[in-house]
This record gives C-alpha cells, structure tokens and sequence, in this order.
C-alpha cells in the first residue's frame, strides 16, 4: 500500500488491513506520532489530519479509503496558512498539556484555509470537534483571530 | 491533585513524635544536604556532564536545569527554570530543562504543610509549624507533582540552586584568571571580569566548579532586582507542542517495541469467573495474551489497534462485585453512613444545638449530592516498560515517580538502582497520573516479552472505566442567620476516604480522619460564632483518588451554595454578607472579593439577560473569588462570563497564572454541567467523550482572571480556580431563573447551550 504524507511517498507494510484507522498507520507503522490517539470515536479531535486539505478524524477513517494526499503537523509548513497558525499559537502561549494541539492546529488550519477572516461563531463550528481537557479555549480562539490577521496581511 | 501529603493529622503527630524522639539526630540529618542523583551513586561524576547540585547540569552544549516536576501543562517546568535561571543568570533563549530521574531528593518540602493549621493563619506560631512540618516532609521523601505545591516548594530551593551554582562558577573563574571573586559579575551564561573585560563561558568552567564547595542556600536578589520572575516568560516547552515533536508516553519508541493493550475487569475487585482468549490469540499480529492478576488480560501485538481488536475478542464472565451494583444502592450506602460515628469534626466552636432550638422558622437546612467523577486526560493511560538482564526501565508521564519506583520494586523485591523511571511529558494529569496502576502493569507485560520493550496503550474505554474516581457526596447543611451573617453553621458530609483508599494499594498508612473529606468547608475564613463540621466515610471498594482540587472540589460547590442559600433566606446581598463573615480573620478573603466585585461591576444578582452567581473559596492556600453571568437563550442556558479574583502571595508568570485559572475554571465548568459516572451491574456506566462530555468550544465563556499579591505566602495556582466555580455556577442560575440546583451535574435539571 502506497501512502502519500507530507509530500514524501511511503511505502506501508502490503499486510496492513484496509480497514485498519489511518491513525494507527501513521503512529504505529509509518513512525508518525504526533498526531495523537483520544477516543477512537471521532469524539475528540486529537487525531485530525488533513487528506487532500480536508480536516478527517484518522481514529475512525480506514487506511484503505484514502484516495488523497494526506498532511500531519510533522509537514514542513505545507501551507503558510498553517505555519501561520503555529506561530500564532506561540505567539498567545496557547498549548498547556499539547496532547490536542495538533489536532487543534489541524482543525484551525482547515478553517483559515476555507475562511480566512472567521467570526466567532464560526469558529465554534469549526473547532467544535475538538476538545481541549487543559481548557485551552481562550487562547485557541485567540491565536486564530491572530494568525486570520496575519495571512491577510501577508 | 492535592497532597498525599494532607494525611490525618493523627498520622502526622506520629510522625512528628518520631523526629521528636530524635530531635538531636533528626535536625542534623534533616540539615545535611540531600544526595546528588546526578551523580553515579558511589558520588563520582558522569563523564558527560558536570553536576554543580541536583538541578544543575552543564556539558559542551550549555546548561540544563532538571526540573523534578511533571510537566502536564500548568507551565511548571518553566517557571521552575525561571527560579534557578534568575539566580544563576543564565540566558532564557537558551535555557533547556529536563525531568530528571526519580528520585528522593526531589522530595516534596511542603507537603505536610496543609495540615499545620488554617491556611488563612499567617500568625508567627501558624508559621513555625509550618517550618516544622518540612522536617517530616524530608523522611517522607516524596516526588510529587500534586497539590498546587510546586512552585511554593521549589520558590527558596529552586533559586539557592541557581544562586549556589552561580558562586562555585564565579569562584571557578576567579581561581583561573587569580583575581577576587568579588570583582568579578555574571551575565547570560558567563563570569565577567569587568576590570579586563575577559569573559568565560559557564560550560567552560563547570569540570572546574563541580569540585567548589560553595554555600548551598546563599543569599538570594530582592525582587526588586528580578529579571525574569515576576513577568511572563515564554513557556519553554510550547514551540515542540506545536509542530508535533513534543514527546508523550504514547510516542516513545524504543528498537524493537512491541505494542499493547489492556482488558480488565470492569467490575472493581471482581476477578475472571471464565474466560476464552483462543480467538484473541489467532489474530492477526497478536503475539500473546496473557492475564494480570486475575483481574484482567494484556494483548500483546506489533500494532496498537491490532492489540485494541484483539482485546475486544476476549470473551469473559467477571465477578461480583462486593460494593451495591448501581448508583442508587450506592448512595443508599452513603445515606447510612450518617447514622455511623463521625469519621471526623473540624472548626468547631460555640453551640450549634442551642441556636437551633430557639431557630424556629428561621432554621435553613438544604442537601446537596454530587457524583463519581473521572479525570478524562486527553492522553489514556499509557506507559512503555523493558525488562532486560536485571534493569527495568519504564517511560511515562507520571505525576509520582518515586511512589512508582517503589512499587515496581515491591513487585518482585527489586532493588532500587535497578528501576529506572524516565518521566515524559503527560498529556493531562489531574490527579490521575499521581497513581502507579498502569506503569505497573506495563512492567508486568514486559516481563512477558523476553526484553524486548513494550509500549502499553489503554483505550478511552478502559481508561475512564478504571479510573481512581472523584468520589461522590452528600453534604446537609444547617444555617441560622443573624442580621447581617450566619450565627450558626452546622454541616455533616459523607464521602468515601480518599486517604483510606489509597492505603490499600500503596506504602501509605490511613491513620485517624480523613481531613479531605471536608477540605474546602472546613479551614475557611467563616467567622461564625456556632459552626461544627462533621464528616462520615462509607466504605467501599470502588477506587477513588486525586482529582483537580480533591475534596474542595464538591465542598466548594456545597458550602457556597448554602452561603447564597442563607444569604437569599435574608434578602441580604451574597458578596456584603460574606464581607461581613470574614470578619478579621483574613484581610486578603476581603480584598478579593473587593476585586471581583469591582472587576464585574456588581450591583445585585439580577442582570439584563439573566443573573450573576458569586463564590468564594480558600483551597491550596490561595483565596479565590469569582462572579459567573449567565443569560437564558432558546437554546438553553449560557454561560457568558466568569470574573476571577485569585491571590497568590508572588505571581512569577502572571500570563501562565492566567492560563491555569481559567484551565482549572473550565475544568469545574465541565464538571458542573455534566460530569458523571455512574454504575450499573457494579460497572462503569460511561465510557468515552459521548457520555462523559467534555466543555467545547461554543460553550466556554470569556474568563477574565486578576492575580493579586496580597497573601504573605506564595501560593500554586492548579487547582484554587476549581471550587468555586461550580457553586458560582449553581448561583448564577438561581440568581437566573429562580432555580436551586442541589445535585450535580446540572444537566440533570436544566438544558445548556
């Protein structure tokens, strides 16, 4: 099975059920960990990454499904977009414990990318799949105003 | 989590007899300094990095600060590097910090402090216990992350460790160059010489200094000369939490790792009735299944999900349990425990009986219920464990690496230079990770797996079905109320002994009362003139331990709700009546509800869209005050904004104080709306983010947070934010709608957006 991620083609393991979560594949097969494992259910976001620009929730998505080009935090700024949102999180202090962060970023990533000036309430609807335990919430809707601001003066 | 170290205060009198009995010996022990774990254990020194004490290594590379405490997102590890950075004027930008090993001296100073009297008590006999307590704290020997203690013990050690190390380096470069030390300055990593402009790298001075004896506890700067404390630094950990690189327990690899998973009973104390693992054991990738102790079965497999499937083909009947089956029985269990003997009594004064037989009508009584509660990290329990000739080494984000190098000693009498415990980054703690189960189990795995490393990975499911919980309660309040406050407080509570719990399953003795049972009702500023706090523990067996602000984290709900009970019984105005009930007893309660009240621009309960709760409490030391407004909408319930008033004595980095008090308010939030865990068949009912929800996004409010400094002693800032936002909550809502809640969650009685 031909994985393509972060712009680097991988070759997986021909053994690898096609219903195995993308997720597993990538931390446990391909050496990916960063994005993370939470619930298994599509319940908490940790685990999103992008396939074809598209936020997914790899925990509960089939390896053999995948028809695109999947991106994780580890690409190396694939997007402006996203490492804009990175610096933004530095720039507000945003991550306490991390474990959801790169779920978060890649959740954030997608919205600026779609919308690049969101209000509020779109930003509910967009993050609302991702939960923080740290209740990091003010500084995440802080950090995407900021990093909104920063692609549109870029 | 709060302190193993509030153990009864019977147990502490036995302990401080002991030091007493040696008073001679235990004071000059308790001065010696403590041994260096940097150093081999024969006191020589590692080839690659020269230790000036035990938070100081230097190599070719630069300067690293072991910061012995876990790092589970309240910033610790920064803030610590801040205190030794500061003293030793090294460079933030190049500041790195390690965990370090586990070790004894990295011991909690203060843990015995809590129970050294009312923490509002600055008096100078209220501080000589105090002082003494660190005696006992130093044969304990603890290495704890918990009980907002870390910063308040590491403030004086943390700095003499830099200002130290800043002396032997100084006394370094004087020897070299032979010139005085006193001539001599030091700036971002180097000893100047200001008389020959000639400056050293402290890196290349460090073999040097290793061999200077320098005064440990040196004098330390004013704060009036701090560079870094005292202002908000950039947290040194973030920049890897951001791209991925950051290493939890769950990314460790290790050559040659296996992975796996854990099945266990879900029924707590029952064992395996009958079972069949043939089908588990045929799967693909599946290595082996093997049993734990006859309460449950690891799949050991090359794949984590491949393990998680396999787990789930285990086909097993489990035991009964010994507690009742579900919540109603349980609770049943707590109702009769108030016909038992008090488990304790605290703060009691005057006569409490005689005023209520001359109350009448004006007699207040409510009760008040909260549930079994789990931590839900975002990271499930996860460890990676290798046993191989005679070295057992575990990875993992553990809240108490002492306490788990112990157990896995006493697993197989093990000696202590074998278990060697690498402390990662957590993906959330709360109390949870002060527990050893899972490392522990994932050291019995890996004895199973010929010394090849086996990272042990529990699903959501089996990590909020086999937590420590947050015990439930039921709490009944008494009040009569004067003209301007309560004349009379009478509370009995019933909660199971977190203390008594944990004495079954670690080192740890369960002694007398169990005072967190009260934490949070008790030992607050209330100048009552008749008060008396009883509390009960009903005893089962299912398992409960440290959650984020422990026993104040439901004695904050009820004793603030009874609070604006007795203040509405009057007509009286919530934050005028407790003004009033402060009294004289802590002048900085007064100037944190003065705070919040300015910051809220309170005026009364009622507001425009709905209402406005108030709370208060003292937990952890530090005096926390806040204001909720919610406002009612088609959809339900809004929580708009929460004021904050917190005091912390010396705020370090006032931006991640901010962050903790609105994490720890978002944490209780969640709580209140619609944390549960419930049980039937004698199991956990809940199991993942569905049933046992998280706050999200749309539902947080703005949480404006004021960090005084006001309080003689400095404080920790994880937990204080917790108790009192849930009864400022429950406050607001009736304050909204006219609605007393009286049991948690609240969802149980009304709809939130």
């Amino acid at each position: 099975m031909k994985l393509t991620v972060n712009d680097k083609d991988y070759d997986v393991d021909v053994d690898v059920e096609a219903e195995m979560p993308l997720l597993w594949v990538l931390r446990d097969e391909v050496g990916l960990t960063g994005t993370k494992f939470g619930c298994g259910i599509a319940q908490c976001g940790a685990c999103t990454v992008h396939v074809d620009g598209m936020p997914i929730r790899s925990c509960v998505y089939p390896v053999g499904q995948v028809k695109g080009k999947i991106t994780t935090i580890e690409t190396d700024s694939s997007s402006d977009i996203m490492s804009k949102v990175q610096e933004a999180w530095i720039e507000h202090q945003t991550p306490q414990c991390g474990y959801c962060q790169s779920g978060q970023i890649m959740s954030a990533t997608a919205l600026l990318s779609a919308n690049p000036s969101p209000t509020d309430e779109e930003i509910d609807r967009a993050m609302a799949g991702n939960i923080c335990r740290c209740g990091a919430y003010p500084r995440i809707r802080a950090a995407i105003h900021a990093a909104a601001k920063s692609i549109q003066e870029a | 989590m709060s302190t193993l170290g509030k153990i009864t205060r019977r147990t502490f009198l036995v302990t401080s007899a002991a030091v007493a009995g040696g008073v001679v010996f235990g004071t000059y022990k308790y001065k010696q300094a403590v041994p260096n774990p940097l150093l081999n254990s024969d006191g020589s020194a590692n080839p690659e990095f020269a230790s000036l004490n035990p938070y100081i290594k230097i190599d070719q590379e630069g300067v690293t600060v072991i910061t012995p405490r876990a790092e589970m997102g309240q910033g610790i590890q920064s803030t610590l590097a801040m205190l030794v950075a500061e003293e030793l004027d090294l460079d933030w930008k190049r500041v790195k910090t390690e965990h370090g090993p586990a070790s004894n001296s990295y011991y909690v100073g203060i843990m015995l402090e809590a129970m050294a009297g009312h923490m509002y008590d600055h008096s100078t006999k209220a501080n000589i216990i105090r002082d003494l307590s660190h005696i006992p704290a130093k044969f304990l020997g603890l290495q704890i992350t918990g009980g907002s203690m870390s910063t308040a013990d590491a403030f004086v050690k943390m700095r003499s460790a830099g200002a130290s190390a800043r002396l032997a380096l100084t006394l370094a470069a004087a020897q070299q160059w032979g010139v005085k030390a006193t001539t001599l300055k030091t700036q971002d990593g180097h000893v100047i010489n200001p008389a020959s402009g000639e400056k050293l790298a402290y890196t290349a001075l460090a073999a040097k200094a290793a061999t200077i004896e320098a005064p440990a506890e040196p004098p330390l700067r004013d704060p009036s000369q701090w560079r870094y404390l005292g202002q908000s630094m950039p947290r040194l950990d973030i920049p890897a939490k951001v791209d991925g690189t950051a290493e939890f327990a769950i990314d460790v690899k290790q050559p040659d790792m296996l992975h796996a998973t854990v099945k266990m009973s879900p029924r707590f104390g029952a064992g395996i009735k009958s079972s069949d693992t043939t089908k588990a054991e045929t799967m693909k990738g599946v290595e082996k299944v093997i049993t734990l102790d006859n309460h449950g079965f690891a799949v050991i497999a090359d794949n984590t999900w491949r393990a998680f499937k396999a787990a789930d083909a285990i086909d097993v009947e489990w035991g009964e349990v010994s507690y009742p089956q579900d919540t109603a029985g349980i609770f049943k269990i707590y109702e009769e425990s108030f016909l038992a003997e008090p488990n304790g009594t605290y703060d009691e004064q005057g006569d409490v009986e005689l005023v209520f037989a001359d109350a009448g009508q004006n007699l207040v009584e409510a009760e008040y219920r909260v549930p079994y509660l789990a931590h839900s990290t975002m990271e499930p329990m996860t460890a990676v464990a290798q046993v191989k000739d005679g070295r057992v080494d575990i990875w993992t984000g553990s809240q108490a690496p002492t306490s788990l190098r112990d157990a896995i000693m006493a697993v197989d009498e093990l000696t202590e230079d074998s278990v060697h415990i690498h402390t990662t980054l957590l993906g959330g703690g709360f109390g949870r990770r002060s527990e050893t189960d899972f490392a522990v189990s994932a050291y019995k795995i890996a004895k199973q797996t010929n010394g090849k490393p086996v990272k042990v990975t529990w699903s959501r499911e089996e990590d909020m079905q086999h937590d420590f919980y947050r015990p439930a309660a039921i709490a009944r309040f008494k009040g009569v109320m004067g003209l301007k406050k309560p004349v009379a407080l009478d509370v009995q509570i019933a909660s199971p002994s977190i203390m008594l719990s944990m004495s079954k399953r670690s080192a740890f003795p369960a002694l007398g009362p169990d005072a967190l049972i009260a934490e949070g009702t008790a030992g607050q500023p209330d100048d009552i003139d008749n008060i008396r706090i009883r509390t009960y523990a009903p005893e089962l067996d299912i398992p409960i331990g440290f959650w984020r602000s422990v026993g104040a984290s439901y004695n904050g709900f009820v004793h603030e709700s009874f609070m604006d009970e007795l203040a509405v019984s009057q007509d009286l105005d919530p934050i005028a009546m407790r003004l009033e009930m402060f009294g004289d007893l802590a002048p900085t309660a007064n100037k944190v509800v003065e705070k919040v009240a300015e910051m809220a621009g309170w005026t009364g309960r009622k507001t425009d869209k709905g209402g406005r709760g108030f709370a208060y409490t003292l937990s952890f030391g530090a005096h926390t005050a806040q204001i909720i407004d919610v406002s009612m909408t088609d959809r339900g319930i809004s929580i708009d904004k929460v004021y904050c008033a917190i005091d912390v004595g010396t705020a370090l980095d006032p931006r991640n104080i901010e962050a903790q008090v609105q994490s720890a308010i978002i944490y209780g939030l969640t709580s209140a709306m619609s944390g549960e865990i419930t049980f039937e068949n004698g199991e956990v009912v809940q199991s993942n983010y569905h049933d046992y929800p998280a706050m999200r996004m749309h539902q947080v409010p703005e949480i404006e947070v004021a960090v005084m400094e006001n309080n003689p002693r400095i404080t920790g800032v994880g937990e204080p934010g917790t108790p009192p936002s849930v009864p400022a909550l429950a406050n607001a809502i009736f304050a909204a709608t006219g609605q007393r809640i009286r049991e948690l969650p609240m969802n149980k009685s009304v709809d939130f957006v």
